[in-house]
Parts: C-alpha cells; sequence; structure tokens
C-alpha cells in the first residue's frame, strides 16, 4: 500500500515540470526580479503543447490558472480531461476524475527543487532561484527571454532548460525542454491584470 | 504422639508432592491472561491480534543524535543489517532503492495484480479507450514518468494500480534519503518483526540484535551521541515481562526481608523466625502446585502474590505464638487450650478470606481466577499447617520474647483512642460523599489502567506512531477460511462489496490482501483475459487508428502481454523481502482454524476532518451480500472498550458476592446482629476511605484495586474478629497478647502488600495501593470501636 504511495509520490514529482505562471517584464535580472517581487496575483489563460517523439502529433491541452502571492498556484486544466492542480504551500493536490493525488514536497527533494522554480519566478526570488539554477536574461525589454539551467544533477536529468519569455509587463510563454529532447510549450494571456 | 507423627508425615508428603508440581510447572508472564477466557469471535480476533497479530509484531524505531545525515546514514545502515539478518520480514525506512524493488515488482505483475483486466479491456474498443486515456494522462503534469512506460504499458495498468489506493499521503518526509519526523530531529523506521507476538524469546532476541547492531554502526561511524528508540508491541511485551519479573523478585525479596525483620526485632529467635515464616512457605508451594494443576501454567504475576501472601498467613503463626504463649502462661500447660479459644476465630478468619478469593475464580480473566485460587489454597494449607502441624514442630520448651509489655502500650492506646469513636461514622460518611461525589470517575474506563507499559513509553510510541503515519487498524473486517485461497478468494468477494460503500461515503477505503495477492483463479482469469500475442498485434492497430500513436512503436507491450499469459502466479514468496510482503504478511494470518484475511476499513471523514464511526449494519449488509455473513466486521477500539466494561462489571458483581458471602458467614457465625454490625462498620469504612483516597489523589480503579480492597476486607475481618471475640467473651485479660499479635500481624500485612504499592507493573500497585491501607484502617477503625466497648465494660 505505501509502495504505491511511492510511485504516486514519483508521477506527482513529474507533475511539477507543467507548472507555469505569469510575470511581469523587466529591463535586467534585478529589475525583473524586483517588478515581479511586486506582482500579487492574477489570472490567465494557458494553451500547452508537448511535442512527444513517441507520438506523431504534439497534445494539447488549455485552461486557466490563478497565481495567488506569495505561495498559491491553481491550475485548471480544462481540455482534453478536466483536471486541477494545486500548489498551496508545501502541499501539491492533483485532481483528476475521482482521483486525488497529495504530495508533501518535503517527501520530495526533486519535487522541491522544481516548485521552487516556479516559486522563485512568480515572487522574483533571485536568491531561491539561483540555489538550484543559473539564470540568463537575454533580449530587450521588449522581448525578454529568462532561461534558468538547473544546476542539480538530479533535476538536469530530467529537464535540461525552463525558458520563461515576456514582453515588457508580461510573462507569455514557459517551455520545458526535458532531457530525452521532448518538450511542452505553454503559452499564456492574460485573463485579468493587476 | 502418634498422632502428632501422623501430622507431620502428611505434611512431608504433600510438601514432597507439591514440590514436584512445582518443579514440572510450566510458567508465563504474558499479560494476556488478563484477556478473556470464553471469548466472543470478536474478542477472540482482539485477543489473537493482540497476542500474536500484525499489532503484536510492528516495530517503530527512531534513531536520535548526531547531525541529520549522520542519523540518515545510521537509518539505511540499520535497516541494511536489519533486512540481511532475517529476524524481520519487512524494513521500511523511506530508502529509494527499497522502493524501487516494490515497484519492479508491481510492474511486473501488473497484468495479474490489475482489477482493471477483462477481455473487453483488450478488445479493440476497450484497447482504443484504455490507450486514448493513457494518451490524455501524459498531456497531464503526471504525464512524465507515464511517457517512459507508455511502449510497455499503453493501457496503463500500474496507474489502476495506483489509482486504486487512496489518496492519504501517510508516508513520512525523506531527509538525506531516509524517513525523518517532521521537526528533522529524529530518523525514523518501520519493522516488522518475523516471530510472533507470542515468541516472546524470540521478539526479544531481534530487539537485542537491532540495539547491539546499532551500537556497532554508530561507533563506526563515529556519531558519539547516537542513540536508537524502540517502541511497537514488541518492546511492550518484551519490557513487561521483564518488568514483571525484575518487580516480582525484587518486591518478594524486599517483602520479605521486612517481614524477616520485623519478626527477628519481636521474637528475637531464628528458629520462631523458621517456624513462623514455615505456614507461609507452605502456602507458597500449595498455591502454585494447585494453580499448575487447575491450570495448566502459572503466571508471573500469580506468583508475585507470594509477597501478598506472606501478608495473611504468616498472621496465623503469629496468633498461635503469642497467643498460645499467653495461655501457657495462664496455667494451661498444653496448646490445646489455644485450640479452643483462638482456632474457631482464625478458622473463621480464614473461611472470610477465603469467600473473598472464591469470588475471584469465577473470574473471566485467568489471570484474577489463578489468583483467586493461589490465594485459596496458600491459606487453606498454611491455615491448617498452622493448626495440625505447627504445634507438633515447636520444641517443648519454645518460648518467643513475652510481649505483653507491647501489648500492654497498645491497650492504653487502644482505650486512650476510644475517645475518637465518634470519627469512625463521621469518616464513613465523608468518604461515602467523597466517593459519591467522584462516581464518574472512579474507574479507568478502558484496559489501558492494567497495562503495565510505562507513561513516558507510551507517549514515545504515540510520537513515532504518528510521525510514521502507522496504521491503528481500528475497523476490521475478518473473512476466515480453511485455506489461503478460500480466504482470498472471500477477501475478494467482500471487497466487490465493499466497493460500493466507499462510493456512497460509508467508508472512505479500506485495504485488502488480495490487492497485492490476488486468489490463484483471479490472477487465473486475469490471464485468460489476455489475448494471445497474434491477436493482440491484430487488434492494436484498429484501436490505435484514431490515436496519434502507432502501433509498432508498442512491441514492448506485446513482449509484455505474451510473458504474462503464461507467468507463474503470484504466491506470497515472490514478495519476500518488498515491503509488499509487509502489506501481505499484515493482513493475511494462519491461524489455528485455517487462515483469515483482514479487511481493514477507513472510517469516513467528517466535515471538520474528524472521523466518523463506520455505521456496522451497513458493512454487514455487505458481507450478507458478499455470501460471507459469517464474517465479523470488528472494531477493535470499541470492542476493546467492551470487554474491558464487561470484566469490570463482572469483577465488580464477583466483588460484591464475595463480600455478601463474607457477611453472610459473619452472620451464622457471630449470630447477633449488633456483633455483626461491629465487626462490619470497620471494614466498611476502611474501604470507603481507601476509594476515597484514591479517588482524592487522582487515582483510576481498574478490576484490580477491586480485587485489593477484597483482600482488604478478608484481612481486616481477622482483625475484627479478634477485637469483636476479645470484647464480647470479656476476655479482658487477654487483650494485650491480642493487640500485640494483631499489631505484628498488622505490620506484616502493611509490609507485605506495601512495598507492592511502589511496584511499575499496575497490577501489583493497584493491590499494593488498597491493601496496605485497607488493612491499617480495618485495625485501626476496629481498635477504636472494641476500645468503646471496654470502656463500657
Amino acid at each position: 500500500m505505501n509502495a504505491l504511495r511511492l510511485c504516486r509520490s514519483t508521477l506527482l514529482s513529474a507533475v511539477l515540470l507543467g507548472l507555469a505562471a505569469p510575470a511581469l517584464a523587466a529591463r535586467d535580472l534585478a529589475t525583473l526580479m524586483h517588478d515581479l517581487a511586486q506582482h500579487k496575483g492574477g489570472r490567465v489563460r494557458f494553451v500547452e503543447k508537448k511535442y512527444i517523439a513517441l507520438l506523431d502529433k504534439p497534445l494539447v491541452s488549455s485552461g486557466e490558472m490563478t497565481y495567488t502571492a506569495p505561495d498559491r498556484l491553481e491550475k485548471r486544466t480544462l481540455q482534453p480531461k478536466p483536471e486541477v492542480l494545486v500548489l498551496d504551500r508545501d502541499t501539491l493536490t492533483l485532481e483528476r476524475g475521482k482521483q486525488k493525488f497529495v504530495l508533501r514536497l518535503a517527501d520530495q527533494p526533486e519535487a522541491q527543487v522544481f516548485v521552487d522554480s516556479i516559486r522563485g519566478t512568480l515572487a522574483g526570488n533571485r536568491a531561491l532561484l539561483e540555489r538550484s539554477y543559473a539564470l540568463h536574461l537575454s533580449g530587450t525589454r521588449e522581448r525578454w527571454s529568462l532561461s534558468l539551467l538547473p544546476s542539480d544533477q538530479r533535476i538536469a536529468a530530467l529537464v535540461s532548460r525552463i525558458t520563461v519569455g515576456g514582453t515588457r509587463h508580461q510573462v507569455d510563454s514557459i517551455e520545458y525542454l526535458q532531457a530525452d529532447g521532448d518538450r511542452a510549450v505553454m503559452t499564456i494571456t492574460p485573463i485579468e491584470a493587476q | 504422639m502418634n498422632a502428632a507423627r501422623r501430622a507431620i508425615a502428611v505434611w512431608l508428603l504433600a510438601l514432597a508432592a507439591g514440590l514436584v508440581v512445582i518443579a514440572r510447572a510450566d510458567y508465563t508472564a504474558d499479560m494476556s491472561a488478563f484477556l478473556p477466557k470464553n471469548p466472543s469471535p470478536q474478542q477472540q480476533l482482539l485477543v489473537d491480534q493482540l497476542k500474536a497479530g500484525v499489532l503484536s509484531r510492528m516495530l517503530l524505531i527512531g534513531i536520535e543524535g548526531g547531525d541529520a545525515p549522520a542519523r540518515a546514514a545510521l537509518s539505511r545502515a540499520l535497516a541494511e543489517r536489519m533486512r540481511a539478518g532475517g529476524d524481520f520480514s519487512a524494513v521500511r525506512n523511506g530508502e529509494a532503492g527499497a522502493h524501487a524493488r516494490d515497484r519492479e515488482l508491481l510492474f511486473a505483475n501488473r497484468y495479474l495484480l490489475s482489477p482493471a483486466v477483462t477481455p473487453e479491456r483488450f478488445a479493440v474498443a476497450g484497447l482504443a479507450q484504455a490507450i486514448g486515456d493513457s494518451i490524455d494522462l501524459l498531456a497531464s503534469p503526471a504525464g512524465l514518468m507515464l511517457k517512459r512506460l507508455l511502449p510497455q504499458d499503453p493501457t496503463g495498468e500500474l496507474m489502476e494500480l495506483v489509482g486504486a489506493l487512496d489518496g492519504g499521503s501517510g508516508s513520512p518526509p525523506s531527509l538525506h534519503g531516509a524517513w525523518a519526523s517532521r521537526d528533522g530531529q529524529r530518523a525514523i523506521l518501520m519493522a516488522q518483526v518475523r516471530a510472533s507476538g507470542a515468541d516472546l524469546d524470540a521478539q526479544e532476541a531481534a530487539l537485542a540484535r537491532i540495539r547491539t547492531d546499532f551500537a556497532a554502526l554508530a561507533a563506526q561511524a563515529g556519531v558519539a551521541d547516537a542513540r536508537v528508540l524502540l517502541s511497537g508491541s514488541p518492546v511492550f511485551a518484551t519490557s513487561s515481562r521483564d518488568t514483571i519479573r525484575s518487580e516480582v523478585t525484587r518486591l518478594s525479596i524486599l517483602g520479605t526481608l521486612g517481614v524477616v525483620c520485623l519478626l527477628l526485632l519481636v521474637y528475637r529467635s531464628f528458629t520462631a523466625l523458621a517456624l513462623g515464616l514455615l505456614p507461609v512457605a507452605c502456602g507458597v508451594v500449595a498455591g502454585i502446585a494447585a494453580v499448575s494443576l487447575g491450570f495448566g501454567t502459572v503466571h508471573g504475576i500469580t506468583i508475585g502474590f507470594g509477597t501478598t501472601l506472606i501478608g495473611e498467613a504468616i498472621d496465623y503463626s503469629i496468633y498461635y505464638f503469642v497467643q498460645s504463649q499467653r495461655a501457657r502462661d495462664g496455667g494451661d500447660s498444653d496448646a490445646g487450650s489455644w485450640m479452643q479459644r483462638f482456632w474457631p476465630t482464625i478458622r473463621l478468619g480464614v473461611t472470610t478470606s477465603i469467600c473473598g478469593f472464591a469470588a475471584l475464580l469465577f473470574s473471566g480473566f485467568p489471570g484474577l481466577a489463578q489468583l483467586g485460587l493461589y490465594s485459596i489454597a496458600g491459606l487453606v494449607a498454611a491455615a491448617a499447617f498452622t493448626r495440625f502441624v505447627l504445634p507438633q514442630l515447636c520444641p517443648e520448651d519454645f518460648r518467643i520474647r513475652d510481649i505483653t509489655g507491647i501489648g500492654e502500650r497498645l491497650a492504653g492506646g487502644v482505650a486512650r483512642l476510644a475517645a475518637l469513636r465518634w470519627i469512625v461514622p463521621v469518616l464513613a460518611l465523608a468518604a461515602a460523599a467523597t466517593v459519591f461525589a467522584h462516581r464518574d470517575t472512579l474507574w479507568n474506563p478502558g484496559l489501558g489502567g492494567l497495562s503495565p507499559i510505562p507513561a513516558d513509553a507510551q507517549q514515545l510510541d504515540q510520537s513515532l506512531r504518528a510521525e510514521l503515519g502507522a496504521p491503528d487498524l481500528r475497523y476490521l473486517v475478518v473473512a476466515n477460511a480453511g485455506s489461503r485461497e478460500a480466504s482470498l478468494a472471500a477477501a475478494e468477494r467482500i471487497g466487490r462489496e465493499l466497493q460500493p460503500l466507499v462510493e456512497r461515503g460509508v467508508i472512505a477505503g479500506f485495504d485488502s490482501p488480495t490487492r497485492f495477492l490476488p486468489s490463484a483463479a483471479t490472477q487465473r482469469a486475469r490471464q485468460q483475459a489476455l489475448p494471445a500475442p497474434d491477436e493482440l498485434a491484430r487488434r492494436l492497430p484498429a484501436a490505435l487508428r484514431e490515436l496519434p500513436l502507432r502501433a509498432d512503436k508498442l512491441q514492448p507491450f506485446l513482449d509484455d502481454v505474451a510473458r504474462a499469459r503464461t507467468q507463474p502466479l503470484l504466491t506470497p514468496e515472490a514478495f519476500a523481502g518488498s515491503t509488499l510482503a509487509l502489506a501481505v504478511d499484515a493482513l493475511l494470518l494462519p491461524g489455528s482454524a485455517g487462515w483469515s484475511a483482514l479487511l481493514p476499513l477507513r472510517a469516513p471523514q467528517g466535515a471538520d476532518g474528524r472521523l466518523l464511526p463506520i455505521d456496522p449494519a451497513a458493512v454487514r449488509q455487505a458481507l450478507a451480500a458478499a455470501g460471507q455473513p459469517e464474517a465479523l466486521f470488528v472494531d477493535l477500539l470499541g470492542e476493546s472498550n467492551r470487554l474491558y466494561a464487561t470484566y469490570l462489571d463482572e469483577a465488580i458483581l464477583l466483588s460484591l458476592a464475595g463480600f455478601a458471602a463474607i457477611v453472610l458467614l459473619l452472620a451464622l457465625a457471630l449470630r447477633s446482629p449488633a456483633r455483626l454490625a461491629r465487626v462490619l462498620l470497620p471494614l466498611v469504612t476502611a474501604v470507603l476511605l481507601v476509594v476515597a483516597g484514591l479517588a482524592l489523589a487522582g487515582e483510576k480503579m481498574t478490576l484490580l484495586h477491586l480485587v485489593g480492597l477484597l483482600l482488604a476486607v478478608a484481612v481486616g475481618s481477622n482483625y475484627a474478629l479478634f477485637f469483636d471475640r476479645s470484647g464480647s467473651a470479656g476476655d479482658r485479660a487477654g487483650t494485650p497478647q491480642t493487640l500485640a499479635s494483631l499489631a505484628l500481624a498488622n505490620c506484616t500485612t502493611m509490609i507485605g502488600f506495601g512495598v507492592l504499592a511502589f511496584s511499575q507493573v499496575p497490577v501489583l500497585r493497584a493491590i499494593g495501593v488498597t491493601v496496605g491501607p485497607g488493612a491499617v484502617l480495618a485495625l485501626l477503625l476496629a481498635a477504636i470501636l472494641a476500645g468503646q466497648r471496654e470502656r463500657r465494660a
């Protein structure tokens, strides 16, 4: 019984790969982080495309996300199957159909690092991000792109790069490049501005 | 003289026979002697669980000291040794490697284990549906691991296995690769001892090996302050056995020493001491032999009552020495006068005591019944020895130191105490009022009060249990059958009927051994549901027509299904050493009559997050629907409380019956309501005072307190009878000696029982705190009331 609970935990640590969130524009890393830190929350629409070598065409899912600073994120997938993922402080909950999975982040150091990448970005916590990732900001204020390169081997074995892109005040895409070459691209449109 | 020789010969023969019986007796310290003898099936299950079930084998381990990485390293090293050692059927500490094996086992056997495997699922439409669902799941954040498994498991059987589990996350957090407490200050492990709870020696050996292994590992790792904390039933059972053994030894020695010193001080003669202790020795031999013959085994606690017997049986020799001496000094040259004057009183005292103890004989607790038989046999033997053998053994010129002086001083004291006679009814009323005011909190409501486990050990257990999320197995459905297969099949049928209850919210969920070990019939049915390789290869392209996945990517799936069709069926042996073995072992138990499959039910949660009780009618209905009406639904907590309540009621009833018998006997012997009242008043007042004292001290009474009170009445009645006799017979000359013998007897009683009050074993302590004060109070109160009559006379 507990063995399966562990399988489930492993599944859930993978869950975090799909997480992303809105952010504000920035001129340089420090300013970007400062601007992100001012962000208190908001609601966005997302479309996520997963390019998987095994499959003939990309998988598309879409829905809404809500971020409430500093540590609550709700990702509500509507298509193709309804699913709700909630990250609240140290608990990650995934509801899909009748099934509900709960993961405590303290159980899974890898998951913790993923969550840090999302939390760090959303909250503009540069120190938290730099603990596990090397940060690279490129582009202009109109069109910026922030890359997170995992420094932790366990993470690097799963994800080789996370790229957050935005225009001025707005994050509009997040791309996860997985270690096996598959990738997931999420595009984001705000529903309400702060 | 012929009669004397005959008496001694009979005594020696009886003694020899008793010693032979004792030498061949079986001894036990198993606390289950204080569990019921003729239980209902539910109670039997509880008893079995306590004695040998999962609970009796679950070990909780904590590691403290050093820093977190050091603790985690010690946890891993200790777990490795424990797994290698063979004393444990499972060891869990959150190591990734250990779970990898579980995962591999589940994955390799997924087609035998998954309840979703049916012929329909492997037809074209079913395959299309199942594979489509799996691909949808890839879009979910949960997809990462599934992606890797998709070529092998496109129908998502592993997800089915995962989905069959409930969502509660009970595993402790991991720190540096091993489970840790929430505050991170303790590494924690959970293990299952291989030896049954009934095999305490093996459990003790396993525990000792953990301790030595840990000490060696800690020294090796250089963690000087590292310590290992062990808890769980194996620890409790072995440590309470040790405690009982050492306490019984220590207290018996202490009590005996105290009595010996007192007697030496008074008698100033080793001959007198030896003769005085002989009735006790005979009583102990007779008691143990009787219990061994009557019950087959002798409980350690019963023997522990040797000390308590000293308290009463030594009184007889004291009465004999002190009072026969007076008789002789008074001019009667032989002991015959003692026989006439004092023996009837002693005989009445012995009879009342026997009435008290006889009540215990009928108790449903084998432990209490043993105590009853032990005490009766012991007292009869001691009294008979004092009456028939002791006078023959005493040398012609045998004398003890004259204690008339002490007696006279005591008599003066008693006379002065008479001024306080008004205090007796006042005390009785005050005590009765106190008892009445505390009537709701007098009794300890659970079996816990009898548990010999110290409070700090219970606290450690609770904290480890909470940290480990260890199951408390409160609600169980039990399916019994003649064979393992039959019990598994029954569990499967019950599981099918329990599922609707989960959906209706009657129960939050349930576990079953068949989750990891389906019956052979079910496993075979699943194998037969899988299509042949050619057939599956033909169906796949059709099933995948609408899906973004090509059949040539699924060759691993075809291979795995082909293998699953012919793979050997799962047996418990297949799981050996994995966590799954723990689950199966815990839920599938061999019993005396076949096998029991346990299905623990989880209680639903209320809106406020608290657990609600499970509706037994709904569960029983499901059992009937499953064609298993004889399967049991047990609420272990409720059952143990009910069990205790039954026995408490029984003990109260038996104690009252014992008391009534004593009253009746006294009434017949004394033939005077006034005298009866004079004998009973101090006894009843003493009992009330003791109960009131316990209530005021906040000590909750258990069955054993009740037994203690009965003992106090039995012992105290002797004093009251002597006072009554010396008072009513106008036997005033006898008073100082009688008083002295009573005081001496009372002191020995106080020592014998008093030491028990300091025991850590609640059973012994309960007797100590009731009989010690009870006997003293009975003597004091009887003396006060006697003094009153004396002045009037």
